[in-house]
């Protein structure tokens, strides 16, 4: 699964899934993804979780700093795939 | 909490229980919690029925203990929250001490069902849940008056968005500020506040994770726990409980973990012994908790014995918090956000990560110095990480 808008609905479902409250049409992509849905550590770490084990990807820790926006994290997984 | 709603049984007379056993599912303002059996034995009888609302410390089914009769009988009392457990003990001691026949033990047959109350099958009660429709606003057109499945839709369509969630949240709401209320009127609170640098943590937990597959990542909210824990282990004023005017320190430290839910409301469900488990034990067990907190599958036990609660809303944002107690409890760490802080030190300055650690205390029960030495403690604890995960540092 390569193609960008697979992997979007892949990380809003596992993102509704931790935050249910979330409109996913009012989610600004390049907006910080944190300011705009309440994600504490746990919920971040399991957010991660999700998507390693949908998508087979490995998430390591020192790269959290390049997951800011939800384009961030789409493009991220989006290379990882593609490698 | 001073009532439950017992949703359903999961044991039925003639199985055996083990100590700590889930028996029941009660309903309460805060959350579905599992009742756990305080006892070995034999379920004997159950005498409250799935959809009885009854008082906390009552007695909802008799035991026998192995190799005895099932006269003498003890029994679990409804769960309760920590404020409401004199009641409750009373109840309880008086069940399990009792060598004649326990009261509660008599009926060969199953107790009828009240009078006014209306059959309600299993699934109907359900729905009616689910719905947010009140049992006692239905009329049964079912066999002998029973409410049926059919009922309680055509009662949902009637009654206009009665939203069970929002009712959720309004009792929480209410158990909060009971509870809340209480802890201001009657605990002389202390506060202290201590900046803890994490340069040696952060760095440790970096390289421990690295190492690991993403599902044995710990976070710095365990670590920070763990501190909490093998602090008071040192401090026995701040883990345990004040009640009728004495302070009783607690043997083990279960570390209550207050987890905000997201529609709305807190609880402060304990993780046990956190003193003497590794940190490789004390993530899953965190994990695990607000997983089951946020989907409302509590234990009876995690309810009512945190000994000392920890508060983490630094993942908010905010730089430090001073928390109220949770009674009868007599202490709380509160630790703000991890950030970057500018630290002198030796005749130096240097930009390190941080945390502002909190101590609310009861003043009955400890005094400022000791609890300056117990937060103390919890910062020295936190400049070796790798002692720290240890079962007992």
């Amino acid at each position: 699964m390569t193609d960008t808008d697979d992997i979007r609905s892949t990380v809003l479902a596992e993102l509704l899934r931790i935050a249910p409250e979330v409109e996913p049409e009012e989610l600004e992509p390049a907006t910080p993804l944190r300011d705009q849905v309440d994600l504490d550590s746990m919920d971040w770490l399991n957010f991660i979780i999700a998507l390693h084990t949908r998508l087979q990807v490995d998430i390591p820790e020192s790269d959290y700093a390049k997951l800011v926006t939800l384009n961030d994290v789409i493009g991220y997984l989006q290379n990882k795939l593609q490698a | 909490m001073d009532e439950g709603t017992l949703l359903e049984w999961k044991v039925k007379p003639g199985d055996a229980v083990k100590r700590g056993d889930i028996v029941a599912v009660v309903d309460t303002t805060k959350a579905a919690i599992d009742v756990e059996s305080w006892v070995e034995g034999t379920v004997h009888e159950l005498i409250v029925q799935p959809g009885e609302t009854v008082p906390v410390g009552a007695v909802l089914a008799t035991f026998a203990a192995q190799g005895e009769e099932p006269k003498a009988a003890k029994a679990p009392p409804v769960p309760e929250k920590p404020e409401a457990k004199k009641g409750g003990k009373k109840t309880a001691g008086e069940k399990t001490t009792e060598a004649e026949p326990a009261p509660a033990a008599a009926p060969a047959t199953p107790p009828p069902v009240p009078v006014g109350r209306a059959k309600f099958s299993p699934a109907a009660r359900k729905r009616a849940q689910e719905l947010g429709v009140k049992p006692e606003s239905l009329t049964g057109t079912g066999p002998q008056g029973s409410i049926t499945l059919d009922d309680v839709e055509r009662a949902a369509k009637a009654t206009p968005a009665a939203a069970p969630e929002k009712s959720r949240a309004a009792e929480m709401r209410k158990t909060i500020a009971a509870a809340m209320a209480r802890a201001k009127r009657e605990i002389p609170h202390y506060y202290l506040g201590e900046t803890v640098p994490l340069a040696a943590a952060t760095a440790w937990l970096a390289e421990y994770n690295a190492g690991r597959a993403v599902t044995e990542r710990v976070l710095m909210a365990a670590l920070l726990l763990k501190a909490v824990a093998s602090a008071a282990k040192q401090f026995p004023e701040v883990n345990g409980f004040y009640r009728d005017g004495t302070f009783t320190p607690a043997p083990a430290v279960h570390a209550g973990v207050a987890i905000s839910l997201r529609g709305g409301g807190l609880i402060a469900p304990a993780i046990h012994d956190v003193d003497s488990r590794p940190l490789s034990e004390i993530m899953p067990a965190l994990a695990d908790l607000v997983q089951r907190a946020r989907a409302g599958s509590l234990r009876s036990s995690e309810i009512a014995d945190p000994t000392i609660t920890v508060t983490n809303l630094g993942e908010q944002g905010v730089e430090e918090v001073y928390g109220v107690i949770y009674p009868p409890q007599v202490a709380l760490v509160g630790f703000g956000r991890v950030a970057e802080q500018v630290i002198a030190e030796n005749g130096a300055i240097r930009i390190v990560p941080a945390v502002r650690a909190s101590l609310s205390a009861d003043h009955r029960v400890s005094d400022g110095h000791r609890g300056a030495l117990f937060l103390a403690k919890i910062r020295a604890l936190l400049q070796e990480p790798a002692n720290l995960a240890k079962a007992e540092p």
